[in-house]
């Protein structure tokens, strides 16, 4: 028999579900444990803020919002690998990334509590980062596209987008992929598999044993990493970007974690999966590894839990009120954003619109 | 100074914007060395290397989701969908993404991109390569939806086109792409992506049309003034936004409208002119509005396609009608 071409998927973790170091060869950054915790701190504060949006919802003061209870650890590890100089094309619940590269909890509340201006970022680097995309899949093609204008600029940046395990069965996704690898793009996918797109579990999503060998038949180099380990996740992303930065291509990164809450809050996850399932995913999730880990290692402790989890709270306080605090948009800006300007024929619809608002309509 | 056909008036305009703007490229399918399947970008790729000028993998959604990336980081890409039929990938990126950028950032991230298609029927080409559908386009917020119907205006407004900080539509009608030549500067004049150009005065009845229809519309025009009737002939070239202004003043002057389009009739373009002018000039009307338009069927296999095709016959007797009316 005549082989054409073989391939392996390397699996990928340090810390175990307990945080016992599953491996002696700790990455540089994994060494610096003042780093560490400051990444278990965003992690932390990444749940204070996700309880807090979730309980705006519940009492009315958000729309529909999408959680991402559970993947802390794959989402910080994405955003803490990243440079400022590089582009982050997110899907609709990596705040953990967000947060990281500046995006502020009022910007996320202000989009789910329906106003544009929550896309807006103010602060770099995400005031140059692409907005949540809702349309599945769609964003791994502008993050191909700005991989594609860094390469044809020479600048040494690299563009990342991050998709759910569902997404991965778009055309979009194996398009991005497939033109990183045919020129050779600086793009860095990562396929943050929580097991579920909304009720469909991961097993009728793709026959494939693992989706990150997806990223082979593209020609990218490719990995499985525990997507509730950040070292992992962030090891794994550190080399992908190098990678792409140093011209020598693009990476599919598939961390393996777990959705532990609903899908959003319109969504009522107990119609198609058991509780015993849901609780194993408590077992192996993201926040309590790293706090034992670094318990152990004595840079961490309950008290400091608790200090840091009041400053989350007061944190999250102050944005809820600068997002509770906002006015309403005036109704022109419906019309103000469409065109660089407001082309006269829309104007007309502007001016009536307006015309209802002095008449009090 | 050369005279130049339509289609090799699109590869003029990009051509010179590519030299002038470090930023404009083209990319799709085929169009590098082989110059496009009509040869819109042949030469181009010698000229400004094959990231400039990209031959893509065979995936329309890819080449779409690509141009927004591109447009957003500061490139000024021209997309081209092979076929006007083949563009329906490229929707979800199109309607979801390059046209909304700007609105749901609130200006933050902008898509200053042209998706060029060859654009209709008539060459008798096999089946999906006929396609006219603009209207699932204008309805789209955020877009402009452009067509010329000559080499100067093919130029001119392409040129406009990549130079606009927002997504156009440029879609090209392939029947007409080698229809003649005329003399087109290579001077980098751009035509306003605002207004309708009127290209024949008349005072008895307007006709409206755009692409590759103006060719019916104004050979209508010589037959009408043959018979002793005077035919306005307005090309609208932008059909959004749109300037209504300039029909509603034609439709004022002779009190006639024709609406002559290719696409569908039922919930075409000219449903939105009709409607307006019944909205804004109904007073001004001395006949009901006529609409000479292909049919609600898909566009026949090429034996039958030109009974499908508004024809110079069909506009003529819908503009007497008009004038039999009143």
């Amino acid at each position: 028999m005549t082989i054409a071409a073989k391939f392996e998927i390397e699996y990928l973790q340090y810390l175990d579900a307990e945080g016992k170091q599953v491996r002696d060869d700790l990455p540089e950054f994994a060494k610096d444990l003042g780093h560490m915790v400051e990444l278990y701190k965003l992690m932390l504060s990444t749940r204070v803020f996700d309880a807090k949006s979730i309980a705006l919802q519940r009492t009315g003061k958000l729309g529909t919002y999408a959680s991402c209870l559970g993947h802390e650890a794959a989402h910080v590890g994405i955003g803490s690998a990243m440079r400022p100089e590089d582009v982050y094309a997110p899907s609709y619940r990596e705040y953990g990334a967000q947060l990281y590269r500046g995006v502020q909890p009022r910007e996320v509340y202000m989009y789910w509590g329906g106003d544009e201006r929550g896309n807006d970022y103010q602060k770099e680097p995400a005031r140059h980062d692409f907005a949540w995309s809702v349309p599945i899949a769609t964003q791994c093609l502008h993050a191909a596209g700005s991989a594609l204008a860094f390469k044809i600029r020479g600048e040494k940046r690299v563009a990342v987008c991050t998709i759910g395990d569902g997404g991965s069965s778009k055309g979009d996704f194996y398009g991005a992929i497939n033109i990183a690898g045919a020129q050779n793009l600086p793009l860095v996918a990562v396929i943050v598999n929580n097991q579920w797109a909304i009720s469909v579990p991961r097993k009728i999503q793709s026959g494939a044993p693992t989706l990150a060998q997806k990223g082979i038949a593209a020609g990218l180099f490719s990995i499985q990493v525990d997507g509730n380990d950040i070292i992992a996740v962030r090891k794994a992303m550190e080399d992908a970007l190098e990678r792409a930065r140093s011209g020598k291509g693009g990476s599919v990164i598939e961390a393996v974690t777990y959705r532990l809450g609903d899908h959003t809050t319109a969504d009522d996850a107990r119609r198609y999966r058991g509780e015993q399932e849901v609780k194993d995913g408590w077992e192996k999730e993201p926040m309590k590894r790293l706090r034992n880990w670094l318990v152990a290692k004595g840079v961490w402790d309950d008290a400091k839990e608790e200090a840091w989890k009041a400053e989350c709270d007061e944190w999250m306080d102050n944005e809820v009120n600068a997002y509770l605090e906002t006015k309403t948009q005036p109704v022109s800006a419906m019309f103000d954003y469409i065109f660089a300007e407001v082309p006269a024929d829309l104007a007309k619809q502007r001016d009536y619109v307006l015309s209802l608002e002095t008449k009090g309509h | 100074m050369a005279q130049i056909t339509l289609i090799e008036a699109v590869t003029q305009a990009l051509a010179y914007e590519m030299a002038h703007d470090d930023s404009v490229m083209v990319l799709g399918e085929d169009v590098g060395l082989n110059g496009g399947v009509f040869r819109a970008t042949q030469g181009l790729q010698e000229k400004f290397g094959e990231l400039r000028v990209l031959d893509t993998p065979l995936d329309e959604t890819t080449i779409a989701g690509v141009t927004v990336g591109l447009a957003v980081q500061g490139m000024k890409p021209v997309a081209e969908a092979q076929f006007e039929g083949f563009i329906y990938p490229m929707m979800e990126q199109i309607a979801c993404h390059a046209a909304r950028m700007r609105n749901r950032t609130r200006g933050r991230l902008t898509v200053p991109a042209v998706f060029r298609a060859p654009w209709g029927g008539g060459i008798r080409a096999p089946e999906h390569h006929s396609e006219a559908n603009e209207h699932l386009f204008t309805n789209i917020p955020g877009l402009r939806v452009v067509m010329p119907s000559s080499p100067a205006r093919a130029y001119g407004l392409l040129l406009a086109a990549i130079r606009d900080p927002d997504p156009v539509m440029f879609f090209e009608p392939k029947r007409i792409y080698r229809q003649y030549k005329e003399e087109v500067p290579d001077d980098g004049e751009a035509l306003p992506l605002d207004v309708c150009f009127v290209l024949r005065d008349g005072t008895d009845v307007t006709l409206v049309t755009w692409g590759a229809q103006v060719k019916e519309a104004l050979e209508a025009a010589d037959e009408l003034a043959s018979q002793g009737i005077s035919a306005e002939v307005i090309d609208v070239a932008t059909l959004t936004p749109l300037d209504f202004d300039t029909i509603a003043e034609s439709v004022q002057k002779t009190g006639r409208c024709v609406i002559v389009h290719e696409a569908p009739k039922t919930a075409g373009f000219g449903a939105e002119i009709a409607a307006r002018l019944a909205e804004e000039c109904m007073y001004d009307l001395l006949a009901p509005v006529e609409r000479v338009t292909g049919f609600d069927t898909h566009i026949p296999l090429f034996r039958l396609e030109m009974k499908y095709m508004p024809s110079v016959e069909r506009v003529v007797d819908a503009a007497k009608r008009t004038l039999a009316a009143s």
